[in-house]
């Protein structure tokens, strides 16, 4: 096999940075943003409280509370600053990773805990949360997500009071069918959608090579619509690009792809050892763009906050993951009849069938 | 003899077979250096490269379609789907190709495929990871569908299904894989047992048990328990479920007069229908009570906190033979 490198990788290719991982503001031809101090501390905040929730998650995993857990970790910046720029009445379609933009969706995080200790499947509401259930099947959601930005379009919501709607998916994802035909969908109707790729660098244990010989937002060009790389550990352009992207798609440009370039520090689940198929050299590397520690180089730096502040951020963290551990650990079981609850919305002869056949059964052990 | 667990003989099965016959490959995602997410491909393709044990992208149905092409070019390549719920994005390949081509060459193509799909729950996983979809497959003619239950079965099934010129099903529990036994990996393959016959795997004389895959244990595990209350069961690992060896099926029940299928895919147009169905029409008269299904509700795969509820337990195939008994 030839160790060249791939035709049409050569190109550098541009990424979109506005804080460099020293904390330094740069600034960027396309893409600039004004925030106010307050909403740094904002981002900043949410930063450091979705990673907490993700930390104690991993250890209510490891005490045996979770059945697995996927670890965001890394990835707080690409969720927050895409998180952020949301609209209430964008929609937003997650894969299982998504918890920094449930979070900014307002989902409790104890509603992410359920599935991941096996009590339901989700359960939340969708429509009050503007945020759709986790997608387990790698990029089915990708279609759903063009199919009701196709509503929101034949609802005439495209333009001054438009909606948009985001389609989050990984590296890995970007093989499917599903999600190629997603960007066939989107092109030709000129949906109201952005494809929120986090490129966090691996698929569990297969590196992007596995996946793609150009950058991946390069693929957008040939679907016929824009692509951009952002850098992902960068919640300032995270959250302006995501903002001129979902802009053009209420405003009806149709579809843009935004591949934030960022990298999972953690495991793929709790259930995987990395250790087998990646070099710790790498995650030191990464360890240099952490997405939360530029954030305050920057805060420090320009007197954005002081040292209580940042005190008084951990201290809500912990309380935050005191709070989630006690709720999670309260969740109750659900009742073994609920198996045959919600399969369907109208009443149906089978499972009333088999959920007397099974209550009776039950009762046989009470007896 | 070794002492293997099943995912440890799947492997050495599959490295036997690769050794054998250059032209097998290991296909799917994760197989390559992670060795799978059940590790089941270990070191497979340390020791025989990029070429023959590929990671392939993200995509079931690329697995699948590619595996087809290379079939046809002469090779044989054993496709990993990683979990039983994601084998439905390459559904229309399976379905509507690999089972159908050689039929519509009318046999100048064979397709020596093997798709291995872990199956199955009770490892506490999230949605999609615990499904049992054999009932699609089988509806499938052109595929053989087979599901192992041990590792001494892994270890000559596996190889087998890889010989075999037609495309296979082979379906591996997933729970099991952990599971030790005995191997015999010295004795001759024309020794194996074929790998679509059924085989008692405890013979009994008053009620039949048919299983394959997860459910063979559990249902050797009921047979004991029954034992202590006087009852004689026996159990059958059907193994090949199309075909299905229901010459050795039906012999047995004929001869217990009762028997009831065990399987965790939901009752409702499972594989046991089918059992239940050719029983009645070739055991009529030797049966003493209606053939009884023991399998999942009818419903989707629960969160797992209830999958102990859903699956077919101890209690569950006691209670049906209990049922049987008083029929
Ligand atoms: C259709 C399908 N095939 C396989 C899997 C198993 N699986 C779960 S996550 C994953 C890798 C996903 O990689 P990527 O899209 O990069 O997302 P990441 O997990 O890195 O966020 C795989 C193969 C799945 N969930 N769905
Ligand atoms: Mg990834």
């Amino acid at each position: 096999m030839t160790t060249e490198p791939p035709r049409g990788a050569e190109a550098p290719p541009e990424l979109v940075q506005l804080l460099t991982p020293e904390g330094e503001r740069v600034e960027h031809p396309d893409y600039d943003i004004d925030l106010t101090p307050e909403e740094v501390r904002g981002l900043y905040r949410d930063l450091v409280l979705v990673r907490r929730v993700d930390l104690e998650a991993v250890a209510l995993q490891r005490q045996g509370e979770l059945g697995i857990w996927a670890s965001l970790l890394g990835q707080e910046a690409a969720q927050i600053g895409s998180g952020r720029a949301l609209a209430e009445s964008d929609m937003v379609f997650p894969t299982y990773r998504e918890h920094g933009v449930a979070w900014c969706r307002g989902v409790d995080p104890v509603n992410l805990l359920g599935l991941f200790r096996g009590v339901n499947h989700g359960g939340w509401d969708p429509a009050e949360h503007n945020f759709h259930l986790y997608t387990i099947v790698i990029g089915s959601q990708t279609l759903h997500a063009v199919g009701y930005a196709m509503g929101v379009q034949r609802d005439g919501a495209v333009g001054e009071n438009g909606a948009a709607t985001i389609a989050y998916f990984g590296d890995g994802a970007t093989s499917q069918g599903d999600v190629n035909e997603s960007f066939i969908w989107a092109s030709v109707f000129n949906a109201p959608i952005v494809f929120f790729c986090q490129n966090n660098q691996w698929a569990i244990s297969e590196p992007l090579e596995k996946q793609s010989r150009i950058p991946l937002y390069r693929r957008a060009s040939g679907f016929g619509f824009p692509g951009v790389r952002v850098d992902g550990n960068d919640v300032f352009a995270c959250l302006a690009v995501t903002r001129k992207a979902l802009a053009d798609a209420r405003s009806g440009q149709g579809p843009m792809m935004i591949e934030a370039f960022t990298y999972r520090m953690g495991a793929h689940t709790t259930s995987d050892d990395p250790t087998r198929y990646r070099l710790a050299d790498e995650l030191e590397a990464w360890k240099l763009k952490d997405p939360i520690e530029r954030v305050r180089a920057y805060m420090f730096k320009n007197r954005i906050a002081d040292q209580d502040f940042f005190d008084a951020i951990d201290a809500e963290a912990d309380e935050l993951g005191r709070d989630v551990r006690k709720r999670c650990l309260e969740l109750p079981d659900p009742e073994p009849l609920a198996i045959f609850d919600h399969v369907y919305a109208e009443p149906h002869r089978l499972m009333d069938e088999e959920r007397a056949q099974f209550a009776a059964y039950l009762e046989g052990f009470e007896g | 003899m070794t002492t293997l667990t099943l995912a440890k003989a799947l492997n050495e099965g599959m490295r036997k077979a690769m050794e054998d016959d250059p032209k097998v490959l290991v296909m799917g995602e994760d197989v390559g250096k992670l060795g799978g997410v059940f590790r089941v491909t270990d070191g497979l393709q340390k020791d025989f490269g990029e070429q023959r044990v590929i990671d392939t992208p993200l995509a079931e149905s690329g697995i699948i379609g590619t595996a087809i092409g290379l079939a046809l070019r002469g090779y044989r390549p054993v496709c990993e789907i990683q979990f039983d719920g994601f084998v439905f994005p390459a559904a229309d390949q399976i379905i509507t190709q690999l089972a159908k081509m050689p039929l519509r060459s009318l046999g100048k193509l064979k397709l020596p495929v093997v798709v291995r799909i872990p199956c199955g729950g009770g490892i506490g996983a999230v949605e999609h990871h615990s499904e049992s979809p054999e009932a699609y497959f089988t509806h499938t003619a052109g595929l053989r569908v087979v599901a192992c239950s041990n590792p001494a079965d892994g270890y000559t099934m596996i190889q087998q299904a890889i010989r075999c010129e037609d495309p296979v099903i082979f379906f591996e529990p997933k729970r099991r894989y952990w599971e030790k036994a005995d191997v015999d990996t010295s004795a001759p393959a024309d020794d194996w047992t074929p790998f679509d016959r059924a085989r008692v795997v405890r013979p009994g004389a008053d009620v039949t048990l048919l299983a394959y895959g997860p459910m063979v244990r559990t249902c050797l595990e009921a047979a004991a328990a029954a034992e202590e209350d006087g009852r004689s069961v026996e159990v059958v690992d059907l193994r090949s479920l199309n075909p299905l060896d229901i010459d050795l099926v039906a012999e047995s029940v004929a001869r217990t007069g009762r028997c009831a299928v065990v399987h965790e895919a939901p009752v409702f147009s499972g594989f046991g229908a089918e059992i239940a169905a050719r029983l009645t029409e070739r055991c009529f008269y030797n049966l003493e009570a209606p053939v009884l299904r023991v399998g999942g509700p009818s419903t989707p795969y629960p969160p797992s906190r209830l999958e102990d509820h859903y699956l077919p337990d101890l209690d569950r195939v006691l209670d049906a033979v209990d049922r049987l008994f008083a029929f």
